[in-house]
């Protein structure tokens, strides 16, 4: 029998319509996977095994009966910020500890609604604040190409559990990077849709007009199948768009021949570990050898992108976390008064870097320092979008690295949360813009550490960035390797 | 630029958050630090752009007002810390000193 635990979704698909293994057979595989090694690696927050095994036997009932759904059977692991009805749910937050949501978020909804079956929960930097899964209220997770060193962030259980073969594939979320970030650090696929694209109802917030949700994958032919899965308007989020869904892997099939991909100067300057530099710039090569039209292209306000981001991120994280009170769910430590109650409650709750952020957020916000800081920030994020778009009118898709160095050690960057806040230079403006963009792998650094891949499209150029990710994927072998565990 | 740790106290009390006095000496450096780091946007010249709150074209999205089944207040407290007969039970907010 042919390793089960390998498989990404499209395979896994195609074995289960063929009748090659079923259901049951496959998420056992998965479950005994995750037994064997998470110990290690602790991707995983929890898992639903007995919850799981049913909806597979389930599943392979269906399939006898004519179901066809797109992912009938195929188990997935979802990132612990995404609300489970009847699953403990944390956002890798100790305020959160033991809180079981009434209701499930749109987006692992439609998954099981096309058939597919959850695993279990992910870890993650805490309410999605960090970049390396450091700042989990439950441990850190361990990158499964060099357990010292961290798997990436905030989405780094997910990213660990796909390049592990723990889950064919999972979904992550994407404020700032923690979709393609973790992706890069890990070796695989990840994709953060344009803002608006797959609904954030049920996911828990933390800043609102950057959050989207997106698929951690090994392939970018899955990556295309689980946004399918996903995307689209939701009447219980406002800010989706109207727009129709296309055929994503339809799109795949077509050849890049005249794409123009831009290469924007900025992103070549600062403090890239060379080895990444040296894999872009023959990624770059393998571009123009598969028929694409490399555009040098000029995007000045760059090195503002995050600090604007910080500004931003931060400001809508301290209006968003002021629902922790805990009166209606999570932690509650008494105080004296309502106002001793809630101090109490948050200071206890809350981890090192929420606190830092909702302390900074609240700074931005508040009076004397609105207009300086939070006005200020919205304003230089104009200049920024105006920028992508022009850059848009020129080129189909942006090219750059996805993180400026490989993994890096676990407690390397813990005490300095500047350095830490520097690992997202290149994917913060994809959040800031509303921008599409997907991190692939392009190589592996002296260490044996992968490095990921860029590309950034317009707001619903998914399509665009799909193809040129898959056309780079067919021609290399990158994203084949897998670590020894 | 660094903070004071007045300053920090003070943020932490609208962020409604207990710190420790440790925390409050760490905080008014790395805060600081970070804050030091931010102020590069003050030095582009917006006059005449607006700002982008969020980015997507869409204004007054509208709802069908129609009714619908939502949570049963029972569902609605399963996770409260403290409940009664399905309401949230808090501390006293009104003081009886007051006339």
């Amino acid at each position: 029998m042919e390793q089960l635990t390998s498989l990404g979704v499209a395979d896994a698909c195609a074995g289960l319509a063929d009748g090659r293994f079923s259901s049951l057979e496959l998420t056992q595989s998965f479950l005994q996977r995750i037994e064997e090694v998470d110990g290690g690696l602790h991707a995983f927050l929890r898992t639903t095994p007995a919850r799981a095994l049913e909806a597979a036997a389930e599943a392979d009932r269906l399939r006898v009966g004519g179901d066809d759904r797109p992912l009938l059977g195929v188990p997935l692991a979802i990132k612990d910020v995404l609300m489970t009805e009847g699953i403990e749910t944390t956002a890798g937050s100790r305020i959160l500890e033991g809180f079981v949501p009434p209701y499930t978020a749109t987006a692992v909804e439609k998954l099981e609604a096309a058939g597919a079956i959850v695993l279990g929960k992910t870890n993650t930097d805490e309410f999605a604040m960090g970049s390396s899964t450091e700042n989990s209220g439950y441990g850190v997770t361990r990158n499964p190409w060099d357990a010292g060193r961290v798997p990436g962030g905030s989405s780094g259980g997910s990213a660990a559990a796909v390049a592990a073969d723990e889950a064919p594939a999972a979904l992550g979320t994407d404020t700032g990077g923690s979709v393609r970030q973790p992706a890069a650090l890990c070796g695989v696929v990840g994709l953060k849709p344009s803002y608006g694209r797959v609904s954030r109802y049920g996911l828990i917030a933390y800043g609102s007009s950057l959050d989207q949700i997106g698929p951690i994958t090994k392939s970018v032919v899955d990556a295309a199948l689980l946004l399918q899965a996903i995307a689209g308007e939701d009447p219980r989020d406002s800010t989706t768009l109207p727009a129709c869904v296309p055929n994503y892997a339809a799109a795949l099939s077509a050849e890049i021949a005249g794409m123009r991909i831009g290469i924007p100067q900025e992103y070549f300057v600062q403090g890239i570990q060379p080895e990444v530099e040296a894999a872009i710039r023959t990624a770059i090569e393998q571009f123009a050898n598969l028929g694409a039209e490399i555009v040098p292209i000029q995007l000045p306000n760059t090195e503002l992108a995050l600090p604007v981001y910080y500004l931003v991120v931060t400001a809508e994280a301290s209006a968003n976390l002021a629902r922790y009170d805990g009166i209606r769910f999570g932690l509650s430590v008494d105080g004296e008064t309502i106002f001793d109650h809630f101090r109490q409650t948050r200071g206890a709750g809350f981890g090192p870097e929420v606190k830092r952020r909702i302390m900074l957020g609240t700074y931005a916000l508040s009076a004397g320092y609105y207009d300086a800081y939070y006005l200020k920030a919205q304003q230089v994020r104009t200049l920024i979008r105006q920028e992508f778009e022009q850059a848009f009118t020129e080129v189909d898709v942006v090219l750059s690295p996805t993180s400026p160095t490989t993994a890096f050690r676990i407690g390397e960057k813990v005490d300095d949360p500047l350095a830490m806040i520097l690992t997202d230079i290149f994917t913060t403006t994809a959040n800031l813009c509303g921008l599409c963009g997907i991190s692939i792998p392009c190589g592996f650094d002296g260490a044996g550490l992968p490095i990921g891949l860029q590309l950034l499209g317009p707001s619903l150029g998914e399509e665009a960035i799909l193809r040129a990710a898959y056309a780079y994927e067919q021609s290399t072998e990158w994203h084949l390797r897998r670590p020894n565990l | 630029m660094k903070l004071t740790k007045d300053e920090v106290r003070h943020v932490a009390e609208l962020a409604r958050l207990q710190l420790s006095e440790a925390e409050l000496e760490a905080y008014a450096g790395q805060l600081g630090q970070i804050l030091t780091y931010a102020q590069q946007v003050q030095s582009v010249d917006t006059s005449d752009v607006p700002p982008t709150p969020q980015v997507l074209p869409l204004t007054n999205v509208l709802a069908e007002d129609s009714p619908r089944a939502g949570l049963s207040a029972a569902q609605a407290v399963d996770n409260a810390p403290d409940a009664d007969d399905g309401y949230f039970r808090v501390v006293a907010v009104f003081d009886d000193t007051e006339p």
